[in-house]
């Protein structure tokens, strides 16, 4: 299959799918800070290896990356992706404690880094249930993987199984935002990268195999 | 070339990509995770090559045109012909490298997760064949690096997060 000849239709499904997912998630995400969150309108971005990199701030930009795989018929991945500021400001709402730093050479608090974790663990787990029920293709978010490095370490990893069979990868990105407060506002980034034979299986569940 | 002194410029490699620079200029590429920089140079020419490598061999690959920057074998091969053409016998080249990290401990029955590693093997190993010899390298971990190498001091600069910065 090649990505270049994705009818819209398809396209408009991909983007239904992050949608789904995207709206199961900030509600789970507004459980998680009792705040109002929204999550905008995804984007398919079908970009070259290295303009991934540059969706987030180019590959040597510090990030917080958790990446999870997804087992199941439409295998892939999902990265949540955050500044240092974003999941110090995230951490500080759900454990309302002082002092969270994830600045890498610092003193990172183990207490932080899991409570990170379990946040990914419930956006990851929310959207891809939701995209599990409207596909009705079984999707399993793997155990979180966190790091806090370049970006273009970090990414590099969701894109080495797509890398064996193209040059580009098709991306549905999902940004995060509390809608309610700008200045310690929950932003974040919510990739989702499914593997080149996954596409396949969704529009033939989704009944839009053809052209 | 241009008779004129120009100013230092950064030429910048992207992700399976290669190319090549001569003094005052310096060559880039950053965000190495499990990817592998390679740098063939010669200090008295005061050139140098550089290379991202992505997998470890082209053989894996499902393409039907083959990218042949992604792959150690083939990109290797391209900045050989490439230095070669500009007047650098392949025995007057040296080698330095750097990447390969493992950045997330991930258990998998899929190899494709411990390809840091793959890659830098497949790197030394087209060395190897082509006699090149390695004069240092800095690989494995799981960090990140962005390279930086200057074609006239034949240093290649290092940089990471958590490590800080060092030349080898």
């Amino acid at each position: 299959m090649n990505y270049q000849q994705f009818s819209s239709i398809q396209l408009d499904a991909l983007k239904e799918i992050g949608n789904i997912g995207a709206g199961n998630a900030a509600t789970s995400m507004s459980g998680l800070i009792q705040k109002k969150v929204d999550m905008e309108v995804p984007s398919i971005e079908i970009v070259a290896f290295d303009d991934v990199m540059e969706m987030v701030g180019g590959p040597d930009q510090l990030i917080v990356g958790i990446l999870f795989q997804i087992h199941g018929k439409a295998p892939g991945m999902v990265y949540l992706l955050f500044t240092l500021e974003e999941a110090e400001s995230l951490v500080k709402q759900m454990t309302n404690m002082d002092g969270i730093s994830f600045t890498p050479d610092g003193e990172q608090n183990e207490l932080a880094l899991s409570a990170l974790q379990e946040a990914g663990n419930i956006l990851a787990g929310s959207y891809l249930s939701a995209l599990s029920d409207f596909t009705n293709i079984n999707m399993q978010p793997s155990v979180p993987h966190l790091s806090v490095d370049m970006a273009g370490a970090i990414l590099t990893v969701g894109l080495l199984q797509i890398s064996e069979v193209y040059d580009f990868a098709i991306i549905i990105n999902t940004k995060i935002n509390d809608t309610e407060d700008n200045n310690q506002g929950i932003n974040g980034q919510l990739l989702l990268l499914p593997s080149p034979e996954s596409f396949t299986k969704i529009f033939q569940a989704l009944g839009i195999q053809g052209k | 070339m241009n008779n004129y002194q120009h100013e230092q410029s950064i030429v910048k490699v992207g992700i399976a990509d290669l190319n090549v620079v001569n003094a005052p200029d310096i060559i880039r590429t950053s965000g190495l995770g499990s990817c592998v920089g390679v740098v063939l140079y010669n200090t008295h020419k005061e050139i140098a090559g550089m290379a991202h490598v992505m997998l470890p061999d082209s053989n894996l690959g499902k393409q039907a045109s083959l990218n042949r920057y992604k792959y150690a074998d083939t990109a290797i091969d391209i900045l050989v012909e490439m230095l070669n053409k500009k007047g650098i016998r392949t025995s007057l080249l040296k080698a330095k490298l750097a990447g390969g990290a493992q950045m997330f401990q991930i258990n998998t029955a899929n190899d494709i997760m411990r390809i840091g590693k793959r890659n830098v093997e497949a790197v030394l190993q087209k060395l190897e064949e082509y006699n090149i010899p390695v004069e240092s390298s800095d690989v494995g971990g799981n960090y990140g690096r962005t390279i930086e190498f200057d074609p006239k001091t034949g240093q290649l600069k290092i940089r990471t997060i958590t490590k800080g910065e060092h030349f080898i």
